[in-house]
């Protein structure tokens, strides 16, 4: 079963996203902030991530820095996920090693299957 | 008698004191003595020569009251000082003038020849009366000695008082190649000698009147007797007061126009208020020497009148020397040695700047200057201005031994003066008129010297005033009115003042004639102005002077360090591009450099030699006359202009700074702006993705569960209100700071306010079991504000103290104090302290931590900037301090916020 983390603030946004990724067959693991994806990275290898950049303690770009450092999870995808669309903002996560963005709001069904492609690769 | 061996041992000791004065003041150029204003009054007393020292009583002794004149002038003189030696003073300091000549020839556009001429007429006029010096101390050694002269030269004491002095002279006149440099240590030496001819003049005077007489009654009783006494004694009628209204003139010109007073008075000047002390001091200086100068003349005249042989110029001497007293004869003689020496040394160092920068410098060496290096020129320049003051001071010499050893000192002296005299016209007209001009003030010059050639030097030439000379008597070719004492047959003037009249008449009378008929160049136009109006260009003068054409800074900057040195040079240049702002690396140069460079090398060099050297490396166009007219016409406009502008400048640059400020501010808040957008986008996508992906989820799916279906809709409505509470927020934000916030005042008691803001959340702090406290006082005055929003702030406080106090044993104080003028309401929490640089900027709309441990707040990040809005709209104060444990918010209200 591939596993997903879900690195957000928003209990509410988290919550629709949870339910969308068990429904296909994810393992959801879910963290309230940056240091908590952290933490949580630790013990876990995800085959993919959703993260947002702004969070409490760790934003998203610090923990995109410091999970890339972790070669436990060189095959791990991980997916921006933010109300910023400004072209700054993607292209700082991009160049920070993130594999995709996705801009708040945004479609479940959509981001379901962008990720499914994106494992599938 | 004194004798030989004492006066060869007295002389070099005195010489050596005054020496060792001069070295002294030198090294201590910014002593308080060296810049008195003292020593700068009795320096102007270099007036007195031995002339006066000795003149003046042969002259009380044989003709009466006449010698006065030359003292009243000048008395008479002084209070004018304050304005018109000030006026000189500045035009000469602006533009380092270092001569009259200077002064006179750049006036009248640099002018060489004009420089030139004046600097002829001042030697030729000072030459005989530093001769006249050497004289009196050759003279009155052989008094004192009792001894005759020697015709030797080699065996004559004066010959080496004349080499001494002229080392002296030299060595000290040339302390530094800018002639415009104050020479403290001759200053200082100058002074202590008029200090000294003075004490001991008044100490011969007294010892003449109260010892060898009885007193001033004495002698003018005994005089009385005297058989000339009454006739020479009185003024006389009209003719009589005429001549001594032209000698009055005479000297009142002479105080001004002598090399040695204008050296003194205003080259040597290094303060303009010290003319303050000057002008009752030396009018007092004056009146001291004079106080005894009748009772030695006829103390004399009582003492001598069987021996007409003895020359009355000495009685100051003799006098004692009758009465065998060596001593005061001796003090009496180092008086008069005094005087002489001074004047020699202050005539010489003013006529050898002269001669090198007016004449030797701009016809024969300035260009040898040019190609020179530094050094090289240095050198030459000192050595010219040395061999120049020595050369002066040796030629004078000769003229005393072969020359002028038959009359006596006061004619000399007076011719001298009507010589130089004849500069009066075109200096003074300087001062006030603008019209003068070069050929004007030679063709006066010439036509004044002419004129006192005819009516005094020749006649005195030629043996005096008793010779059989046909032309005298009945005039050349036997032509009355032309007879050289009576010029149109005006017979009632004594020589001297005829001379001076004629000369003076016919030179003024060429001057304005020849200036007003005849344009003069643009240049002395341009300085007229600035001479005229001199205080209107004191500070920046440079911006008066007109000049067109092309000039690079780099080729005047090469002139300038080859007699300025680099160094200077280069300070210089600085000090330019500080005064006027100029950029450092501007090529061309402009007007303003042009004058700025040649003011650098007149001191060095002269004004007319300094306009060659600049003219020599710029492309100088033509201006004509009307052009400058126009262009003074403007320049004084705009001087005035100028003067508002540099107000107005300092006025707009305060209103730049300002401007700056604004705009920093503006930007700053046009960047807060885009960081509020930022983020109220930010915060409104977030819910409305929470709404968008629950509603995706409930439409797609047909098989969510009941109670996951419910929470999903439950979320899509508390995510709802998210929003609208934002945007509530954001207008009420909005409305506060645009001002349009309506108030709605009205007195309540603020502990029942407390209690409604308290009683919905109750519960919040009961389920997170904190502990609360609240302080209020039994008795309270009502005050004013509007509740609602007072509800407002106090529940943005409290939910914040129960959002941020410790997780176990949390607590939260609420306080109420009030005092006659206002209420203060604090909200305690016992959690952590705000870091420091927080602790202001979290009242700012958004707020995020910089903390970023802290928890993201549940609210909108807009409470605390909205309470702070509210509160500033009662007129009151909101602050978070951290407490030693906790942190706590505070709010003071006035107890009467509307008007009463």
């Amino acid at each position: 079963m591939r596993k997903i983390l879900i690195v957000d603030d928003e209990p509410n946004i988290v919550m629709a996203l949870d339910y969308a990724f068990r429904k296909n067959d994810f393992q959801v693991f879910i963290a309230r902030d940056g240091q908590e994806a952290l933490d949580l990275l630790e013990k876990e290898i995800p085959n993919v991530i959703i993260l947002d950049i702004m969070m409490p303690k760790v934003d998203g770009y610090e923990t995109l820095r410091q999970l890339k450092q972790n070669k436990n999870l060189a095959s791990t995808k991980v997916i921006m996920l933010s109300a910023k669309n400004k072209d700054t903002d993607i292209e700082k996560a991009l160049n920070l090693g993130a594999d995709a963005y996705i801009t708040k709001p945004f479609s479940i069904k959509k981001i379901v299957e962008q990720i499914q492609e994106l494992l599938n690769l | 008698m004194v004798d030989n061996m004492s006066i060869l041992i007295i002389l070099p000791v005195y010489l050596l004191v005054l020496f060792a004065v001069a070295h002294w003041s030198e090294k201590r150029r910014n002593n308080k003595w060296t810049n008195s204003p003292y020593v700068y009054s009795l320096s102007l007393a270099v007036y007195c020569s031995a002339w006066t020292y000795y003149g003046s009583t042969g002259l009380a002794a044989e003709s009466g009251l006449s010698y006065l004149t030359t003292y009243i002038g000048p008395v008479i003189i002084t209070p004018v000082w304050i304005i018109v030696l000030r006026k000189i003073i500045r035009i000469a300091r602006v533009n380092k003038v270092s001569s009259i000549a200077d002064f006179i020839s750049l006036r009248h556009g640099n002018s060489r020849f004009l420089g030139a001429l004046v600097s002829v007429i001042c030697i030729l006029g000072v030459l005989p009366y530093i001769a006249l010096q050497l004289k009196a101390i050759s003279e009155t050694i052989h008094v004192v000695t009792k001894s005759s002269g020697s015709e030797y030269v080699f065996q004559d004491t004066t010959t080496y008082v004349a080499i001494v002095l002229a080392l002296f002279a030299s060595y000290y006149g040339t302390r530094y190649v800018d002639a415009s440099e104050k020479r403290k240590g001759i200053i200082t030496a100058v002074a202590l000698e008029s200090l000294l001819k003075l004490f001991f003049f008044l100490l011969g005077g007294i010892y003449i009147t109260f010892f060898a007489f009885d007193g001033f009654a004495d002698i003018y009783q005994k005089a009385s007797t005297l058989p000339n006494f009454a006739e020479l004694n009185r003024i006389g009628g009209v003719p009589e007061a005429i001549n001594w209204f032209l000698l009055c003139m005479l000297s009142v010109f002479a105080i001004f126009l002598l090399p040695r007073q204008f050296q003194m008075a205003v080259i040597e000047n290094n303060r303009e208020n010290h003319i303050k002390t000057a002008i009752w001091a030396f009018p007092l200086y004056l009146l001291l020497f004079n106080a005894f100068v009748f009772p030695i003349a006829w103390g004399g005249n009582l003492l001598f009148a069987d021996n007409p042989a003895v020359n009355s110029d000495f009685y100051a001497l003799l006098i004692p020397l009758h009465f065998d007293n060596n001593m005061i004869a001796m003090f009496v003689f180092l008086g008069g040695f005094s005087a002489a020496i001074s004047m020699i040394i202050v005539s010489c160092i003013g006529l050898s700047t002269m001669l090198s920068n007016n004449i030797l410098i701009p016809y024969g060496f300035v260009r040898a200057l040019k190609s020179g290096e530094l050094e090289e020129n240095e050198k030459r320049i000192v050595r010219i201005r040395r061999i120049g003051i020595f050369s002066m001071i040796i030629l004078a010499y000769f003229i005393y031994r072969y020359l002028v050893l038959e009359y006596n000192l006061v004619s000399i002296g007076m011719i001298s003066f009507v010589m130089i005299v004849q500069l009066a016209p075109v200096f003074f007209a300087s001062l006030i008129w603008k019209r003068g001009s070069v050929k004007g003030a030679v063709a006066g010059l010439i036509v004044g010297l002419l004129i006192c050639s005819y009516t005094l030097l020749i006649p005195t030439g030629f043996g005096a005033y008793e010779a059989e000379l046909t032309f005298m008597h009945k005039g050349p070719f036997g032509i009355e009115w032309l007879k050289p004492f009576q010029l149109f047959g005006i017979d009632y003037f004594e020589p001297i003042p005829h001379a001076l009249f004629w000369s003076l008449f016919g030179n003024t009378f060429v001057f304005l004639a020849v200036s007003v008929s005849f344009q003069g160049n643009y240049r002395e136009r341009n300085y007229a102005e600035m001479y005229v109006d001199i205080d209107n260009y004191i500070t920046n003068h440079e911006n008066a002077f007109i000049w067109k054409g092309e000039a690079y800074k780099s080729d005047i900057v090469k002139v300038l360090n080859r007699i300025l040195g680099v160094e200077r040079t280069n300070r210089a240049m600085r000090i330019f591009q500080l005064k006027y702002n100029v950029d450092e690396n501007q090529e061309l140069a402009d007007a303003r450099l042009i004058k700025f460079s040649e003011n650098l090398l007149t001191g060095h060099i002269g004004t007319a030699s300094a306009k060659i050297l600049i003219s020599s490396v710029v492309k100088e166009e033509k201006v004509t006359l009307t052009e400058v007219l126009e262009i003074v016409q403007e320049s004084k406009e705009n001087i005035i202009l100028n003067k508002k502008l540099t107000e107005t400048s300092r006025e707009l640059q305060r209103l730049s700074a300002k401007l700056k400020s604004a705009n920093e501010e503006l930007l700053l808040k046009d960047k807060q702006k885009n960081e509020f957008l930022d983020t109220v986008t930010h915060e409104l996508r977030t819910p409305i993705t929470a709404i968008r992906a629950a509603s995706e989820i409930l439409y797609d799916d047909d098989d969510t569960p009941e109670e996951l279906k419910k929470q999903f809709l439950q979320n899509i409505i508390s995510e709802s209100d998210r929003i609208n509470r934002l945007i509530d927020k954001i207008l009420d934000l909005e409305k506060f700071e645009t001002g349009k916030q309506k108030m709605h005042f009205a007195s309540y008691d603020i502990r029942a306010t407390l209690q409604k803001a308290l009683s919905p959340i109750l519960h919040l702090i009961k389920q997170k079991s904190h502990r609360y406290e609240i302080r209020v006082p039994d008795e309270m005055e009502l005050i004013d504000y509007d509740e609602e929003r007072i509800i407002q702030v106090l529940n943005n406080l409290l939910s914040n103290a129960i959002k941020f106090a410790r997780e176990q044993q949390g607590k939260i104080v609420v306080e109420i104090t009030q005092d006659e003028s206002q209420t203060r309401v604090s909200v305690y929490n016992n959690g952590k302290n705000i870091t420091a640089e927080d602790i202001d900027a979290i009242f700012d709309k958004f707020f995020q931590s910089s903390d970023q441990t802290l928890r993201k707040p549940i609210g909108t990040g807009l409470g605390l900037a909205i309470s702070k809005q509210i509160i500033e709209a009662h007129k009151g104060k909101i602050w978070a301090e951290n407490m030693d444990v906790g942190v706590r918010f505070t709010f003071v209200l006035p107890n009467q916020t509307r008007e009463t």
